[in-house]
Order: C-alpha cells, then sequence, then structure tokens
C-alpha cells in the first residue's frame, strides 16, 4: 500500500490550494462534489493563454486566433476521447450543466414535446435536471412523472418500468446522485427507455470524474458533464448529442459564430456543435479544460476510482464506529445504496447541520451543508439538509481520521 | 485612565453593551471555534420562547436556519421573544436581543449597531449567514417602525 500513498502524495502536490491554514488548521477539502480543485497544469494552461496566445477563435486571420483555434479545438478532441463520443462535432461547449440541460429541454423539448407527452426523471435529481423539465412541460402541456427512490437512495427500477410507455418522449436522469452518491444503473435505463421509445440525457456532473465514460456503450442520446467537477476551470461544460439528435434541434441561442449567413430576410444557421455554441466561447477556460482531462487520463480513472471508494469506506466504516462507540444511533447515514461514488450525507442527531458544518469549517475542514439542491430528495428523507463529505484521489486516509475525530468532538453539543 | 467609572445614564447602555460585546469578542483573538462555542453558550441566555408563538408568521424571512422573533409593546417599550432551531445562529439572536429588548421604537430604529463591523461579523459568519444576520436585524427594526407609527 506504501506505492499507492506515495501516488497519492505526488497527486497532492499538484494541487497548490491545498497546502495552506484554514482558521490555523491544514485544509482538508471534502467538498469535493461541490467543485474539485485544479491541478497546477490547470492553473498554468490558463496563465498561459492570457499571456500568450488570447484571440477570438476560428475567424480572425492571424497567428494567435490560429493558435487559440488550435488550442480550443483540441480540448473538443480530448472530450471525444474521454466520453468516446463517434465524432468530434458531437461534443457541444456550454457554460456547464445546468446550461447543458436547459439546451436540451429548450430546443429538443420544444421542436419534439407535445400536450400530452410525458418526461421523465427521478427522485434524486439536482434541480438543474428539474426546473428546466418542468419549465418546458409546462410550456408543451407535457407531463412530468417522476421515479420514487427507496430508503437506501436507489431508484425503484420496477416503478421505472411502469412509468414508462408509448406516452414517454424523454427521460433524463441524473447518473451519479450529488447529495447521496447512489449510481444509477443507466445503461438499464436508457435501454428500457430506448425500447419505449423515448430519448435520454445523463446528467454526469457527479459521475464523470469517478467512473469511466462511454457514450456509444451507453447508447445515451445526450450526457452533460461539468469541467469544475472534474479538475477544470469553472464556466465550462459539455454537452454530448447524438448527431442526428442534434441536427435535427432548433438553435438554442441565436448570435454570432451559430450563423452560416444573416440577412435580415432571414438567417441560415452553422453546422454542428458551432449552431449550439452562439456568441464568444470561455476560450481560456475550454484550452485549460484539456490540461485537467490529461490529469485524470494520466492517473487513471481506476486508480482515482479505488482510491476514493477506499476514502468512501473508510469514513463509512468509522461514522457507525462512532454509533457503536456510543451505543446508540448518534449519526444516521443518508444514502446507502450498494452502488455509489465518494460522497456520504449524514446528519449528527439533536444538531443542526449547520451549526455542524460551521464547527468542522473552524477546525479547517470544508464540508457542504443543506439540501445540496436537492430539496425533494430531502423532502423524502424527511430532511431539512445534511452534512455531505465527498471525497477526491487528492485526499487521504489520515484526513478522514482528523474529520472523524472532529465529529466525535461535536457530538457533546448534540442534544440528545 | 481614571478609577472613577463615569455614572452611566440608561441611554448609553446601547453603547455599553455593543462595547462588552466586542470586548468580549477581541479575547477569542480570531480563533473560530472559540468564538463559535461562546456564540452558542451566549445562545443559551434568551429566555425560552413558548413554542405557541413559533409559527410560520413570526419566522424571520431571508435566514437558511429557522429564527423566530415575537414582538410585544408594554409601556413604550418592544420587547422581544426570540428563539432558533440551530444553536450558533440562536447566539447570534442573543446579541440583538441583548441591545434592543426593551428598548423603545426610536431606540431600535436611530440606535447605530456599532459591533458588528468591529467583531468583524461577516468574516466570522460567512456571507450567506450575514444575510440571515441583516434580515433579523430588519424584522426586529419593522416590528419597531409598527409599533412607532401605532403609537403616534
Amino acid at each position: 500500500m506504501q506505492s499507492v500513498a506515495k501516488d497519492i502524495q505526488y497527486i497532492r502536490s499538484q494541487f497548490p490550494i491545498l497546502h495552506q491554514q484554514v482558521n490555523g488548521k491544514p485544509l482538508i477539502y471534502f467538498d469535493n462534489a461541490a467543485t474539485t480543485q485544479k491541478p497546477q497544469a490547470v492553473i498554468d494552461a490558463l496563465l498561459n493563454y492570457y499571456t500568450t496566445h488570447n484571440a477570438n477563435i476560428h475567424r480572425a486571420a492571424h497567428t494567435l486566433a490560429a493558435r487559440s483555434t488550435e488550442l480550443f479545438e483540441a480540448t473538443r478532441k480530448s472530450v471525444q476521447r474521454f466520453i468516446n463520443a463517434r465524432e468530434v462535432e458531437e461534443c457541444i461547449f456550454t457554460k456547464g450543466v445546468t446550461e447543458a440541460i436547459n439546451l436540451v429541454a429548450q430546443t429538443w423539448g420544444r421542436k419534439f414535446l407535445t400536450a400530452g407527452d410525458e418526461v421523465i426523471i427521478t427522485g434524486m435529481e439536482h434541480h438543474s435536471n428539474i426546473v428546466p423539465w418542468q419549465m418546458i412541460c409546462e410550456e408543451a402541456g407535457a407531463v412530468l412523472k417522476v421515479v420514487p427512490i427507496n430508503d437506501a437512495g436507489e431508484l425503484m427500477m420496477d416503478e421505472y418500468e411502469k412509468l414508462l410507455s408509448s406516452k414517454t418522449k424523454f427521460v433524463s436522469c441524473v447518473w451519479a446522485s450529488n447529495a447521496l452518491g447512489t449510481i444509477n444503473p443507466v445503461k438499464e435505463i436508457i435501454r428500457k427507455a430506448h425500447a419505449a421509445g423515448a430519448k435520454v440525457l445523463l446528467d454526469g456532473a457527479q459521475a464523470c470524474s469517478h467512473i469511466e465514460v462511454d457514450v456509444q456503450d451507453l447508447d445515451c442520446d445526450f450526457l452533460a458533464l461539468s469541467s469544475h467537477k472534474l479538475y477544470g476551470p469553472t464556466g465550462v461544460g459539455v454537452l454530448y448529442g447524438k448527431r442526428e439528435l442534434l441536427e435535427a434541434m432548433p438553435p438554442y441561442q441565436g448570435g454570432g459564430e451559430m450563423i452560416r449567413e444573416v440577412s435580415f430576410e432571414g438567417t441560415t444557421y452553422n453546422d454542428i456543435p458551432y449552431k449550439f455554441e452562439a456568441g464568444t466561447p470561455n476560450i481560456g477556460d475550454v484550452i485549460a479544460f484539456k490540461h485537467a482531462l490529461d490529469f485524470v487520463n494520466e492517473t487513471g480513472k481506476s486508480t482515482i476510482a479505488a482510491h476514493e471508494h477506499e476514502l468512501l469506506k473508510h469514513c463509512v466504516d468509522g461514522l457507525n464506529r462512532i454509533n457503536s462507540e456510543a451505543n446508540k444511533q448518534i449519526i444516521t447515514l443518508v444514502g446507502t445504496a450498494a452502488e455509489k461514488v465518494s460522497v456520504q450525507s449524514f446528519v449528527i442527531n439533536g444538531m443542526h447541520h449547520f451549526d455542524a458544518g460551521m464547527m468542522l469549517d473552524a477546525k479547517g475542514i470544508a464540508v457542504r451543508t443543506g439540501h445540496h439542491c436537492t430539496q425533494p430528495l430531502m423532502k423524502h428523507f424527511g430532511l431539512e439538509g445534511t452534512i455531505r463529505v465527498s471525497f477526491s484521489v487528492y485526499n487521504s486516509k489520515e484526513e478522514v481520521d482528523v474529520f472523524l475525530d472532529a465529529v466525535r468532538s461535536l457530538l457533546k453539543f448534540a442534544q440528545q | 485612565m481614571h478609577n472613577n467609572k463615569p455614572v452611566k445614564t440608561v441611554t448609553d447602555s446601547i453603547t455599553d453593551i455593543q462595547n462588552e460585546i466586542i470586548d468580549n469578542f477581541s479575547l477569542f483573538e480570531g480563533d473560530m471555534e472559540s468564538t463559535l462555542f461562546y456564540l452558542m453558550d451566549l445562545g443559551k441566555k434568551i429566555p425560552a420562547m413558548p413554542a405557541a408563538h413559533k409559527t410560520d408568521e413570526f419566522i424571520v424571512k431571508g435566514c437558511q436556519s429557522k429564527v423566530w422573533v415575537y414582538p410585544t409593546f408594554t409601556d413604550g417599550k418592544v420587547q422581544f421573544e426570540a428563539d432558533s432551531n440551530t444553536e450558533i445562529t440562536k447566539g447570534l439572536v442573543y446579541l440583538l436581543w441583548s441591545i434592543w429588548n426593551n428598548r423603545t421604537p426610536e431606540e431600535i430604529l436611530n440606535r447605530e449597531l456599532f459591533f458588528i463591523d468591529k467583531i468583524g461579523m461577516s468574516r466570522m459568519i460567512g456571507s450567506q449567514r450575514s444575510n440571515g444576520f441583516a434580515s433579523m436585524i430588519k424584522q426586529m427594526k419593522l416590528y419597531a417602525l409598527a409599533y412607532k407609527n401605532s403609537n403616534n
């Protein structure tokens, strides 16, 4: 195990932000499901872009523009390889997963949803995969259906099958839950949706940093992913879509880049992916995103997943041990699915999660508290919110131990 | 420096309480953990609020945690009952309660709360709670304003 520890040390050394004190204590960053930290290579790429390459892409006739364009499109190729898309044109840059989902809802949804059609989401969606569908369903007169979840935080697949019918036109589903960590059986979800004649979008925000992505093998129609949850800059996301679907969809926003020819009598639109990339894109951040993908590829998804699972198990075992030491249930784990990414939500009974979060912060430990943008899910569990820890490849077992000791020290404030 | 403390008039006590708060917080020299423990202890000093008064009508809007403020008006002064479902927030509520409970509407509306900046409140509790704290102040002032207007 020595070599794994050494690897982790090397990985940690690439993340300058981790080496600081917060509130007088060494920072322990356990809010990776909200955003991951950035390796030096990504930070350097941003600096390098603005110090040597900055130019607007795709049209200008000068050298800087050519260089910027080349770097920008190189990221698109990296994305294509990262998700194993058939064609590079199937990868559209957005400002994040939220925009990617809104794009599909507002274009595919607006064109193909009609009154009486049904859209299926699940009970564990992030608000960004609920609200866009509510909006378009209301507009189109379509009906939004929700797959319920069980007490472990897993989808009730038999209920999903019951919801599927010839009315189902679209299924939009989270691959891995940000609040619970649950990994959903997306291949089965996609296969069954397709059998019913429906298209499927996967919200890959949480999954893509932990799980190998192969959109051809999954056969998903759309996939949304986020750069900033994948060690890359904020403000960049990707929408993958099958070519024939993207071509059939109307543009999302009008402006420069997305046009072929504009006249006051009418406008013809550019080919994909540019049809969906109106305006000057987030060039610098997209270029730096390639270095984040390089980091993931070099580190290896299997290494990342194995290490993160070990941290999750160490944490869950430790939290369970606190209960057995106390001979009662002081800590309730929320989200105990069999298949999980490295996310654990919990509550300390008799203690508000905000108080716990602030006291952990005072000890230098960054966690997320609240409803995690999943209010319907919290309602299902009868909770206002939870404390959530989420681990990344640069976290260590020693940090988990410090966290568990910190949780122990909070228990005296819990009102039993 | 002189040993004889000046005689304090009642109208000075709003200043005195704030200065005391500033002195007490300065003892922790910015240590977050001790500051939070202190706030949680302060929260315990608020008199218990009857459950019947903790209705949605008296929830302070704009706070992430639940905060209830229930006002009454006796002898030209405003009395507050207050509570929160989180211990740290309850400590914050106490600070306002200790300054404003049993004051005239004019005092609540006109006297400056200078302790907030002096103790570095926003750095201490973060921007989200600072917004919540501002909502508490606004709500308590609104109650004071309503009593002031009803009095005229």
